[in-house]
């Protein structure tokens, strides 16, 4: 099975070894992208101000998830539930705020 | 040389659980079974994101009014903390993936250093809302700045410090909880439990430490950035 983790054969280690290189390129994009996202809330762009920092912080989540907490190494039975799980969290506030932004329609006149 | 090999390998027999076909399996196993907790993690959060969003749409202005109190150098240098430290956790995890067991009690060390460091600003932060009756309850006080928006203003601000409070609350008893175990792998790993065959512990600490970085992420910019106004 091509996605279950690897023997390392230098250290005998189960599991997949990362370079350390690459955790630091990682740790470098992520302080970027917080001084990004502090810099950019001082800017006012009215709307766009939340989807930018969201974006941001979904970017810096997506970079921890994958590297650091080695999904991208994980296996497809991890990576879909983990899949499953933002898809559920999605559906929690999605569907409540389909009540919330919707309740105000039903007191307009005509109604 | 040939005598440590040895013995790691019967610390891995020995960690190796009877109804696990081989070390792989277990790994897998286990670090899947710390995936479904963290995912129980996120609808727990969830629960908290969600009030934040429905409260956040409906009283926008107080929203802006209450974040202004937030201070943004330390809510950024805590997020760069957090960052760092998930730096020194991710590579604590590869030391002991590649067996060298006192480099990773080190990081370790310096992840809980980095943790405390959390806790600290955290602190002071929390005590300077505290002294301004910034505490959802009897004695919250809230000056509006904008006449505009007088006396509900204040009142819904204070549904912002409650979640401010509850969020931040929960993400640093995560912190604390993260902490305890960090200290227990670093007592686990000075006595030799870890081996580049077994360290599944370390490995499911980790993800825990990453997740609890990975809520932080959210929690800055939806508290602390609400509006240009500062």
């Amino acid at each position: 099975m091509a996605e279950r983790a690897e023997h390392n054969e230098e250290t005998g280690s189960v599991g997949h070894i990362a370079p350390a290189k690459l955790y630091v390129a990682i740790w470098a994009v992520l302080m970027v992208l917080t001084l990004t996202t502090v810099l950019v809330s001082m800017v006012d762009i009215g709307p766009m101000n939340i989807v930018v920092a969201l974006v941001i912080a979904t970017i810096k989540g997506t970079l921890v998830v994958l590297f650091f907490m080695h999904l991208r190494y994980s296996p497809k039975l991890t990576m879909a539930t983990v899949i499953a799980a933002v898809f559920w969290l999605f559906l929690l506030l999605s569907l409540t705020m389909t009540d919330y932004l919707t309740r105000a329609w039903s007191t307009y006149p005509g109604h | 040389m040939a005598t440590s090999d040895m013995g790691d390998i019967q610390v891995a027999e020995r960690a190796l659980q009877h109804h696990f076909a081989d070390m792989e399996q277990q790994r897998e196993t286990s670090s899947f079974g710390m995936w479904m907790f963290l995912l129980t993690e996120i609808m727990f959060f969830g629960g908290l994101f969600c009030a934040y969003l429905v409260y956040r749409a409906s009283y926008y202005h107080a929203f802006v009014e209450g974040s202004q109190k937030m201070n943004i150098t330390l809510g950024a240098t805590n997020t760069a903390v957090l960052i760092c430290s998930s730096l020194t956790m991710a590579l604590g995890v590869r030391a002991a993936q590649m067996g060298k067991r006192k480099l990773m009690v080190v990081l370790l060390l310096i992840t809980i250093i980095f943790g405390f460091g959390f806790l600290g600003i955290k602190a002071v932060e929390y005590h300077e809302h505290w002294v301004n009756h910034e505490f959802p309850g009897p004695n919250f006080h809230f000056e509006t700045g904008d006449p505009a928006h007088p006396a509900t203003d204040a009142q819904h601000t204070e549904i912002y410090f409650s979640l401010y409070w509850a969020m931040t609350g929960l993400h640093a008893l995560h912190m604390v909880i993260g902490i305890g175990l960090v200290a227990w792998l670093v007592i686990a790993g000075l006595m030799g439990a870890y081996t580049p065959h077994y360290y599944n512990p370390v490995e499911n600490v980790g993800l825990y430490w990453h997740f609890v970085d990975l809520v932080w992420i959210y929690l800055f910019p939806m508290l602390y950035l609400i509006s240009k106004k500062h």
